[in-house]
């Protein structure tokens, strides 16, 4: 068997009231240690709050090769983005 | 810098009618400044390249934390050492972002410790030489810190994604240490007739072993060549040699040092220092494995990994063990 330590994904929320957003990877025997490791690792100058590690094996990704169908789509839907309408200036701010 | 003589993969540029349409898709994002992530299409080359080139920045790291280490418990105040701890702690981090941005390119975190441990990939050879006086933290700190921020800086805008990430976290850390370093200097400058000259000793000592951070002159390489078009290297050997030295004579000449190379003048033509070539016959002794700590260094990393070894089987078999334990509850409830 394979004696490496699995591979985490760190995730860290900032000061801000902001999202999760992923900052790195280390390795870690299991996820106690892993959020032990990601503190040292990646929070030495307080840029932290909050830390999610995920075990690297469980994160399901979409392939560069799906770019296209996958992203396609909404390009031809102009009318997702609230610029597509014309709203008079007179009806004020919207 | 933390990665030299770096070998291209390849045999140099292709001409766009050489390439394959991939090839040149792939250099057209290139040429385009996207970035390239590790799940795209990148050439073997590159790959390569970019396997040898972060792991021996990231070696650097690891192994640029000995002869700062041997300082940690000599440290003249509590102060200066909290501050050392913390500079050497930020260099084993630097040293795991790099891993990690290699890991993504396919190769794992034990083949490239194993490339280290054998000595089958290198790390800077600024390493190799010893960290005799205090005030050898000082200079390691601005010169050694310094020359390796000189190519740190530019290569955040490298195109391979993870590479180019990792370089905005550590340079971000990077002039706090050089600042410390420099902090040093002034401190012992300003002190005793032999705090200067302890100062001066270091600076005499550690001027072209930094120098040569830059590796040899690149400027007809073939291999620096290809490694610019896929901007994994941004600038020449010589420029960035050339931009430290600038850099680094009017610092000196405010600590009141003398740069031990007599000449070391400002040009008016170019508007740039002359200097002196370091020796370059030793720089390749170095890098051969006879520098004087060459040995030292790659015991005290052996011996590491090695004395680890229970504690990092034993955490993974306790990781296992109670992963197995939760399992079978699981199942003996349902
Ligand atoms: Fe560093
Ligand atoms: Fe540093």
């Amino acid at each position: 068997m394979k004696n490496e330590w699995p591979l985490w994904e760190v995730f860290i929320r900032g000061q801000h009231g902001m999202s999760h957003r992923h900052v790195g990877s280390l390795h870690a025997p299991d996820a106690e240690m892993a959020i032990k490791n990601a503190r040292d690792v990646y929070t030495r100058r307080n840029e932290g709050v909050s830390i999610w590690v995920v075990e690297a094996a469980h994160i399901a990704a979409s392939s560069p090769s799906d770019k296209g169908p996958l992203y396609e789509p909404s390009n031809s839907k102009v009318y997702r983005h609230p610029t597509f309408f014309d709203i008079p200036e007179d009806v004020g701010a919207m | 810098m933390y990665a030299q003589m770096i070998k291209t993969a390849g045999t140099g540029v292709k001409s766009p009618e050489e390439m394959t349409d991939q090839e040149r898709a792939f250099q057209a994002r290139i040429d385009a400044d996207e970035k390239i992530e590790p799940k795209d299409w990148m050439p073997d080359d590159y790959r390569a390249t970019l396997i040898r080139q972060i792991g021996q920045h990231a070696h650097s790291e690891i192994v640029g934390q000995l002869p700062e280490g041997n300082w940690i418990t000599r440290a003249p105040t509590l102060e200066r050492k909290a501050i050392l701890l913390a500079k050497v702690q930020d260099e084993a981090g630097h040293g795991l972002y790099l891993y990690c941005a290699a890991e993504t390119l396919g190769i794992s975190r034990d083949e490239l410790t194993e490339d280290l441990l054998s000595g089958k990939m290198k790390y800077s050879s600024i390493f190799n030489y010893p960290t005799l006086n205090w005030a050898d933290m000082g200079a390691v700190g601005w010169l050694v810190d310094g020359a390796a921020i000189m190519n740190q800086v530019p290569l955040q805008r490298t195109s391979f994604g993870p590479y180019s990430r990792a370089m905005v976290r550590i340079c971000k850390e990077e002039s706090f240490h050089q600042r410390q370093g420099y902090d040093i200097m002034m401190k012992m400058c300003q002190g005793t007739e032999e705090q200067k000259q302890m100062a001066q000793d270091a600076m005499n000592r550690t001027w072209f072993p930094a120098l040569m951070m830059f590796g040899p002159s690149d400027k007809d390489s073939v291999h620096s060549t290809q490694s610019m078009a896929w901007k994994i290297k941004i600038n020449t050997n010589d420029e960035l040699r050339q931009k430290f030295v600038d850099q680094t004579v009017p610092q000196a000449e405010y600590l009141g040092l003398t740069i031990p190379d007599e000449n070391v003048k400002l040009n008016k033509k170019t508007g740039h220092y002359d200097y002196s070539e370091p020796d370059w016959s030793e720089f390749f002794e170095v890098i051969k494995g006879n520098g004087p700590c060459n040995t030292e260094r790659l015991n005290a990393r052996n011996k590491a990994w090695d004395d680890g070894k229970w504690v990092r089987d034993g955490l993974l078999a306790h990781a296992r063990k109670k992963a197995a334990r939760k399992a079978s509850a699981k199942t003996a409830a349902e």
